[in-house]
């Protein structure tokens, strides 16, 4: 099991590096340091590892790095970051829809994927875009708040 | 950590299904990999070697060509959602798609590798049996395709050889009088296995059921036309997702009067072969499978 030099270009920055090929994405990027991707599952259940793919929204435990090699990865730290802020970021926290903030990185990523493809989309849509993502606490009812936010404050 | 294995990348088909000659029974495929990865991780297997098919050009891709819906073996869940042929010639298989676990996963998720990974719950499953699927199967060899009916042979198990590869799921057009419906309960509405699913076809005599002639649908009743034929498909409810014969045959060449829907209802009930697991019990899953089926008769006419 030879480690091989794959490149990654993560949030705009390209890396080339070294990996066996049981490393799956989630563990490659949290030890490049990109640690707003979390790991909560490793199945595939929780989406909180959750990272755009070349623009789709996956879950990167169930991608091996090797997959990924010449990939464009964003991750909500690349859409945002505390002093410049992502529109969905922003609305997340205005709303009260971040509690313990576990699972929020992988809501901005599914909520971001949805919006590039649907920019008005129903609460209903809403809800389905963020079904792969389980928040622990529960906070469902703020989240959906805070996206919906997003948009009427688009259409005003 | 997942355990140790080791890697092949191929670019090309060719590449790919020389590999899985050569690597033969102990290599097997990968594409999304959302089966794979947490199976690898729970120990459910343990491959020496994985050959990623992810990405193959020869596997991208629907298309119709002579009466075909192509469905291409590296083709998404979220790509079948996305495709204007499937909505307009499949609407049934759309409608799998859409209960498929999570938007998340549906970017990643094969329909052939949810075939190939013979779980009896695959969402994408009874779709494809009522729609008359074949699985095209190719290796170094050749290529030979297997009806979906004759591709499962028990919980996770197939008719696919280790050294072949799922490249096509291929659905003959449907006849412009035909409707079908999936219907699915899980125990949460979205990213939940299914506890039963199930999906119906009817193929109806010309005419005679359609809108057009203003004879069918709720606002006539079922009894508008008649059904020339049936297909019932189950899933999660016995070792393999399953055909319900008898159900189907109660409906042809009849008309689909309330007392016609109860009784193949009733007769896919007693198809099954169902067991008490986490998400049910083998008693709740036959009531639920004559449910679904009823509505799903029920439900030909509205609006997936």
């Amino acid at each position: 099991m030879q480690p091989k030099l794959i490149t990654l270009t993560i949030n705009g920055r390209t890396h080339q590096v070294a990996l066996k090929p049981n490393v799956t994405l989630l563990h490659a990027l949290r030890d490049l340091g990109y640690t707003d991707v979390k790991n909560g599952c490793e199945k595939g259940d929780c989406g909180a590892c959750a990272v755009l793919l070349n623009g789709r929204a996956v879950n990167s435990c169930l991608v091996l790095a090797w997959q990924a090699d010449g990939a464009e990865i964003t991750t909500a730290a690349g859409l945002g970051t505390v002093d410049h802020p992502h529109p969905i970021q922003e609305a997340l926290a205005d709303s009260g829809g971040v509690q313990c903030g576990f699972c929020i990185p992988g809501i901005v990523v599914s909520a971001k994927a949805l919006l590039d493809r649907n920019p008005n989309p129903t609460e209903e849509e809403i809800r389905e875009a963020i079904s792969g993502n389980l928040c622990r606490c529960t906070g469902y009812a703020l989240i959906v708040e805070g996206i919906r936010r997003i948009i009427e404050s688009k259409n005003q | 950590m997942l355990p140790e294995f080791e890697l092949l990348m191929p670019r090309t088909l060719a590449e790919a299904l020389e590999m899985l000659a050569e690597r033969a029974p102990d290599g097997m495929p990968i594409a999304g990999g959302t089966n794979v990865i947490p199976d690898l991780r729970g120990g459910r297997y343990r491959p020496a070697c994985l050959v990623n098919v992810a990405g193959l050009p020869e596997l991208g891709g629907i298309r119709q060509e002579d009466g075909i819906l192509v469905i291409g073996g590296g083709v998404t869940v979220a790509e079948v959602l996305d495709d204007p042929l499937v909505a307009r010639y499949a609407p049934v298989l759309r409608e799998a798609a859409r209960t498929l676990a999570s938007p998340l996963v549906r970017n990643r998720a094969t329909v052939a590798g949810n075939l190939a990974n013979a779980s009896p719950a695959a969402d994408m499953a009874p779709p494809l049996l009522v729609l008359d699927a074949e699985v095209e199967l190719a290796s170094r060899e050749g290529t030979r395709r297997v009806p979906l009916k004759d591709f499962f042979l028990g919980v996770r198990r197939t008719v696919r050889q280790p050294h072949e590869l799922i490249t096509a799921i291929r659905i003959p057009l449907p006849p412009a009088h035909s409707r079908a419906r999936f219907f699915k309960v899980a125990l949460r509405k979205a990213n939940a296995i299914a506890v039963v699913n199930s999906a119906v076809r009817v193929d109806w005599e010309y005419g005679l059921g359609s809108r057009e002639y203003g004879l069918g649908g709720r606002e006539y009743g079922w009894g508008g036309g008649l059904c020339r034929a049936a297909r019932i498909a189950l899933g999660a409810v016995a070792p393999t997702p399953i055909r319900a014969w008898e159900a189907e045959r109660a409906l042809e060449g009849q008309s689909l009067m309330p007392e016609v829907i109860a009784q193949a209802a009733r007769l896919a009930a007693e198809a099954t072969r169902t067991i008490d697991d986490i998400r049910g019990s083998a008693a709740y899953r036959r009531h639920v499978t004559e449910v679904l089926v009823r509505r799903a008769l029920e439900g030909l006419w509205s609006r997936e």
